[in-house]
């Protein structure tokens, strides 16, 4: 995916300005920057949620040429567990994940056995399928976590975008993540997230870093030119240390 | 919720549906005997049975309507005269009251007061929608809709302060009434329900993706703005219908929903249907007491669906069944 030139709009207010970004076919690409860069708007300029000028390309496709529906099949996007998922939701965890379905389904169909398949699927890989018949509100904040991320991969898109993936999950489950990133890469998806935790960020292979609504840098995450930007970025309040084949991230 | 239990409750509803129907022919101002005179079969046939369809009719149009506005602005006390359609019904009314006593006008005949109310109420969404700049936000509209709400109330206000001799015509329409309504009103309010129900169904997978957040919606290809106009219109005709046969019947719209929400199991479609079966058992069971309970004084039926409403409503808030869950 080629941005280029990209401005996004929040109502009036311009939040990002003249971005160009590659981000790697079938890589992991993970966005930081601090509090307010402007990481989520760069999401949701991304899906279409916010207003752009500039182009996003996807294998040489601008994908404002898209239709709605290609657009949906191709970029599945992952809210702040915050946006999503509000308290006054009587959908269960099944029909949650069926949702992700949408853009596969023609008005008034009911949902093919491909579709329950995929959603038996993903409610396996992300370990919900024994709360598959209980409602969203009655699920505590991890749990609602991991039922949204199975209803993002039932959309089978090539490219995942994910903002605060991690947010309310235990470390048990942030390292089940890890392998459901693994196994996405393995099959040629692109991953984009948007990571406060440094040290997860630092697992990608492609960093952008966002600074008061422009690109600050973009590099691989293992060159040492990154590891500077990032320490730069935070204003030397982190600490970068290798850990076996690992880099861990620590605030000093 | 299987298949099976589904149709089981579906059918226990539709049952308590009809037994209620029967009912509302049995009671009244005056008893029937066994063979039926023709008097009896007059007011059997040209009042008490279409009363009661009417009054089912037009509960299930609230109920529907009820389940649509808390669906769309995922709010369990959003009901269907938000958006400026009972201020604007009511004005429709006292403007149709003041021009045909002051001439005889073949327009305002052919409207009636009937159609008086429906133009205002639909006319009240949409200055809605238009003060809103069209459906970009749900709380502009919901703001909006209130403003609205203010605006026409005050014009009503000032045309009872002009013509007082024409309040108490405007209250009985304001307290809800079901006792004028004919086998035309019946057909109309049927059609309308029918085609309500059935758009509502094709609409409703936007209710569903709604539930996920606007913005998560937005993502999963659907023309939002587009669907979302479609539903509020849905939401003014149902309303406009209702209101237009019956008055301003408090509490149905927004207490019918909730009455079916814990046997809905979840299932938009499935909770959509049961609102608007709920909403025509609340105001036909309503008006059977309003005939009732002080006969062969009747009282207004939209006194009765508050209380009824309300208390159900408040026992289901101290039980938390709405409200807040965290």
């Amino acid at each position: 995916m080629k941005i280029s030139d990209l401005n996004v709009y929040r109502g009036p207010c311009e939040v990002l300005r003249n971005l160009t970004i590659d981000i790697p076919k079938g890589q992991w690409t993970s966005i930081i920057g601090p509090n307010g860069a402007g990481k989520s708007s760069l999401l949701q300029g991304i899906t279409n949620i916010l207003s752009t000028t500039g182009s996003i390309t996807i294998d040489d496709v601008n994908i404002q040429n898209l239709d709605r529906k290609a657009r949906a099949k191709a970029i599945a996007w992952l809210a702040q567990n915050n946006d999503a998922a509000e308290e006054f939701s009587e959908l269960t965890v099944y029909d949650t994940v069926m949702l992700g379905r949408i853009p596969h389904q023609g008005w008034l169909h009911l949902p093919s056995t491909l579709d329950h398949q995929v959603v038996q699927e993903s409610l396996n890989k992300t370990h919900t399928q024994s709360i598959a018949s209980r409602f969203l509100h009655e699920l505590s904040g991890g749990e609602k976590q991991r039922v949204l991320l199975a209803r993002l991969l039932a959309v089978q898109a090539d490219i995942l975008l994910m903002d605060e993936p991690l947010a309310n999950l235990d470390p048990p489950h942030q390292a089940d993540w890890l392998i459901w990133q693994k196994e996405l890469l393995a099959q040629g998806k692109t991953v984009v997230t948007v990571l406060h935790e440094i040290q997860f960020a630092l697992k990608a292979d492609h960093l952008v870093m966002i600074q008061q609504g422009k690109l600050y840098f973009q590099g691989a995450s293992k060159d040492s030119a990154t590891h500077q930007a990032l320490i730069a970025l935070f204003e030397g309040r982190i600490h970068l240390e290798k850990l076996g084949n690992e880099w861990i991230c620590l605030p000093i | 919720m299987p298949k099976h239990q589904f149709s089981q409750k579906l059918m226990a509803l539709l049952a308590l549906s009809l037994m209620l129907i029967a009912l509302g022919c049995v009671f009244g101002s005056t008893g029937i005997d066994w063979p039926f005179t023709e008097v009896d079969r007059t007011i059997l046939y040209e009042i008490r049975l279409p009363r009661s369809i009417g009054a089912y009719l037009a509960g299930a149009l609230l109920g529907l309507a009820g389940a649509i506005a808390q669906s769309l602005f995922r709010n369990p006390l959003a009901d269907p005269y938000l958006l400026g359609s009972a201020s604007g019904g009511l004005l429709g009314v006292g403007i149709i009251l003041c021009l045909s006593s002051v001439g005889e006008h073949s327009l305002v005949t052919l409207i009636g007061i009937n159609g008086g109310a429906f133009a205002g109420a639909l006319l009240g969404v949409l200055a809605a929608l238009l003060l809103a700049g069209g459906y970009k936000s749900s709380l502009r509209l919901l703001l909006s809709g209130v403003v609205i709400g203010v605006i026409f109330s005050a014009a009503n206000s000032l045309l009872t302060f002009v013509r007082p001799d024409l309040y108490q015509s405007l209250q009985s329409f304001m307290l809800g009434n079901t006792s004028l309504i004919t086998w035309n009103a019946n057909l109309m309010m049927g059609l309308a329900l029918v085609i309500c129900i059935l758009l509502t169904l094709l609409l409703s997978p936007v209710l569903s993706v709604l539930s996920l957040g606007e913005n998560t919606a937005r993502t999963l290809g659907l023309p939002l703005d587009q669907l979302r106009l479609l539903l509020i219109a849905v939401l003014a005709l149902a309303t406009g219908f209702a209101v237009a046969q019956t008055g301003l019947i408090a509490f149905v719209g927004l207490a019918a929903p909730h009455l079916v929400r814990h046997i809905s199991g979840g299932r938009q479609r499935v909770q959509l249907i049961l609102s608007s079966i709920a909403g025509g058992i609340l105001l036909l069971g309503s008006d059977l007491l309003a005939k009732t309970i002080f006969a062969p004084l009747e009282i207004p039926v939209g006194i009765v669906t508050a209380v009824l409403g309300g208390s159900y409503l408040l026992f289901l808030l101290r039980r938390g069944q709405i409200g807040i869950r965290k």
